[in-house]
C-alpha cells in the first residue's frame, strides 16, 4: 500500500486550526512565526565520525556522518565527494512501510544535499588525498525516526550539526599506500546554510508546520540562507500554489528567521 | 577571459540576457493517448502523453478526486553520455515537483476514483528540461480535456557571470552561479513550482521572479496558439 502523506484531518479540526490562526495562535499554542521547541544533541553515535539527534517538537531525526575514501568524479578530480541519503523509517508513523526510499525520502535527501552543497559549507578542494585518485567521500545518512511535519528543517539541522562536529582520522599517502593519521581532524567547514520552512494554510503564512498543518496546507516553501544573507537553495512543495506576493513575503520572513535559527545552531555547535 | 559565458551582452548562443530560446509546441501527436504534446525548447525535445482519467488501482483509490501521477523520464540517448535507463533519484524528484506544479491547475474533483497519468519522455535534454516538461504537460492535459483553471507554464532564470539571465541553456545551467526554475498559473497570480540552487541575493531573487513571470506570459501565448492550431482546423480529438 502507498504510504500516507497526509493525515486525514476532519472538517471540524480544520476549522479549529484556521479559526485559531485567525486569532494569531496555532492550535499547539505557538505564534504563527514560532518554531516548536528545538533540541539538538550532537555526537550521540560513537561509531560515526559525526552525528546529531534533532527533536523539533515530535519530529525526530538522527543523522550520522561517515567518512570514506573514493575515486573522484572524472570532471572534478580535485574535489571530495558528498553523498546525502535519507530514509523515513517505518518507526516514523503507522503509515510508513519498510522498503527502498520513496519519492518523499528522495526529495528530502536532495533538498538537504542542495543546502549543504550550494552554501559551499564544505571546502571539497581540501578533501583530496591524491588528485584524480583518492578523495574523501562524506556520507550523510539521515534517518527520520518520528514524523510530525517539517522534516526538511529537522533533517537539515541534523545534517549540518553532524557535519560541523565531525572528526575523522586523515589518511596519508606514504609511498603509494594510504596510512591512517594519528590525530582526528575536523571537516574543512567554511559556511553554514540555514534552512527555514514556511507553509500557507488557508490565508495564513506559518513557520515550521506540523504534520496536521501540512495535511491541510496549500503549499510550503523551504529556503536556505548562507552566512552572508544570500539565498542558496529553494524548494516549493505541496500540491497547491503560492501567490507571487506570498513568495516575496516569505523570502523576507525567512531571512530574519534564518538568522534566529543560525544563532541556535551555532550555540549547539560551540557547546559540542 | 576565455571562460566567459556573456561577451558584450551576448550569451553563448547569441541571445540577450532576457531572451527566450526558440520554443515550439505541437498538440495531439500520439493517437492512443487521451492528450499529448511535443515541445522543442532550445535543444530540449520532449513528448508528453496523458492517459486517463481511468479507473484507479485498488490501492490508489481516492474517493474525492482523481489521483494525478507523473513520470519524468530521460531516454538513454538524450544526453552526451548514455543515461542509464533506470529512473535516477533526480528523475524521481523531478517527477514529484512536476506533479506538484500541475496539480493546482486541475479540477480533479470531477473524476473521483480515477487516475490521470502524465508520462514525460525527454528525447533530448538541454538546460531547463523540467520547465519545458511542465509547459508541454499542461498543453497535453488541455488536449486530453481535463478541466483546468489555467494553463501552467515554466521557465528558469539564473545568474551567469554576475548577470540575471532568462531561460538557461545547458552550459549556463552547469557553469552559471545559480538556476531557478519557476512555474506559474498566471490567471491566479500563483507560483506552482519554485526551486533554486546556487547563490543569489534577496534582490536578485525577487528580480528573477519578475523576469520569469514576464517570460511565462510569452510562453502562455505559444501554448494557446498550439492548442488553437489543432482545434480550429475542425479535426476531431485523437485524429491527429
Amino acid at each position: 500500500m502507498m504510504p500516507r502523506k497526509n493525515l486525514l484531518v476532519s472538517a471540524v479540526r480544520k476549522e479549529q486550526i484556521i479559526k485559531s490562526l485567525a486569532q494569531g495562535k496555532r492550535v499547539d499554542g505557538r505564534g504563527l512565526l514560532d518554531y516548536r521547541p528545538l533540541n539538538i544533541t550532537p555526537n550521540i553515535i560513537e561509531k560515526a565520525e559525526g552525528s546529531a539527534f534533532v527533536k523539533l517538537g515530535d519530529t525526530h531525526v538522527i543523522t550520522g556522518v561517515k567518512i570514506g575514501v573514493g575515486t573522484p568524479f572524472p570532471d572534478t578530480p580535485n574535489e571530495g565527494i558528498l553523498i546525502v541519503n535519507a530514509e523515513i523509517l517505518p518507526t516514523a508513523s503507522e503509515y510508513q512501510e519498510p522498503g527502498p526510499p520513496d519519492e518523499d525520502s528522495i526529495e528530502l535527501a536532495r533538498v538537504v544535499d542542495r543546502g549543504i552543497r550550494e552554501s559551499k559549507m564544505i571546502d571539497f578542494s581540501k578533501l583530496v588525498i591524491e588528485p584524480g585518485k583518492h578523495v574523501y567521500t562524506v556520507y550523510v545518512d539521515i534517518s527520520v525516526i518520528g514524523m510530525d511535519g517539517n522534516l526538511f528543517d529537522a533533517a537539515s539541522y541534523a545534517a549540518v550539526v553532524a557535519l560541523m562536529t565531525t572528526k575523522f582520522y586523515p589518511l596519508i599517502n606514504q609511498n603509494g599506500t594510504l596510512v591512517k593519521g594519528s590525530e582526528k581532524i575536523p571537516l574543512p567547514i567554511q559556511d553554514l546554510g540555514v534552512s527555514t520552512t514556511f507553509a500557507k494554510v488557508d490565508n495564513y503564512i506559518i513557520v515550521d508546520p506540523t504534520w496536521e498543518e501540512e495535511s491541510i496546507m496549500e503549499a510550503r516553501l523551504t529556503i536556505v540562507y548562507d552566512k552572508n544573507g544570500n539565498i542558496c537553495a529553494v524548494q516549493k512543495g505541496g500540491n497547491g500554489g503560492l501567490l507571487v506576493d506570498d513568495v516575496l513575503k516569505i523570502v523576507d520572513l525567512a531571512k530574519s528567521k534564518s538568522e534566529e535559527m543560525r544563532k541556535v545552531l551555532e550555540g549547539v555547535i560551540s557547546n559540542a | 577571459m576565455e571562460n566567459q559565458l556573456i561577451v558584450n551582452g551576448k550569451r553563448t548562443d547569441g541571445r540577450s540576457p532576457t531572451e527566450l530560446r526558440p520554443l515550439k509546441i505541437d498538440v495531439g501527436i500520439i493517437k492512443n493517448a487521451a492528450g499529448s504534446s511535443y515541445i522543442e525548447h532550445g535543444k530540449n525535445k520532449i513528448i508528453v502523453a496523458i492517459y486517463g482519467p481511468r479507473d484507479s488501482h485498488r490501492y490508489g483509490i481516492n474517493i474525492e478526486r482523481a489521483t494525478l501521477r507523473c513520470r519524468y523520464h530521460m531516454s538513454p540517448f538524450s544526453t552526451e553520455e548514455r543515461k542509464n535507463p533506470q529512473p535516477s533519484r533526480r528523475e524521481i524528484e523531478i517527477s514529484k515537483v512536476i506533479r506538484d506544479a500541475l496539480e493546482p491547475s486541475l479540477i480533479l474533483e470531477n473524476f473521483p476514483k480515477t487516475t490521470i497519468d502524465v508520462f514525460v519522455e525527454v528525447l533530448q535534454s538541454d538546460g531547463g528540461s523540467r520547465s519545458a516538461s511542465i509547459t508541454a504537460a499542461s498543453v497535453a492535459l488541455a488536449d486530453a480535456g481535463i478541466p483546468m483553471k489555467d494553463l501552467v507554464e515554466a521557465v528558469a532564470v539564473g545568474k551567469v557571470d554576475g548577470t540575471l539571465v532568462l531561460d538557461l541553456n545547458d552550459i549556463e545551467d552547469k557553469k552559471g552561479e545559480s538556476d531557478m526554475p519557476v512555474a506559474f498559473m498566471l490567471n491566479e497570480n500563483k507560483i506552482t513550482l519554485l526551486q533554486m540552487d546556487g547563490k543569489m541575493t534577496v534582490e536578485e531573487f525577487k528580480a528573477g521572479l519578475m523576469m520569469a513571470m514576464e517570460a511565462a506570459k510569452k510562453i502562455k501565448e505559444i501554448q494557446k496558439e498550439a492548442l488553437t492550431r489543432k482545434y480550429s482546423s475542425g479535426e476531431r480529438k485523437n485524429d491527429a
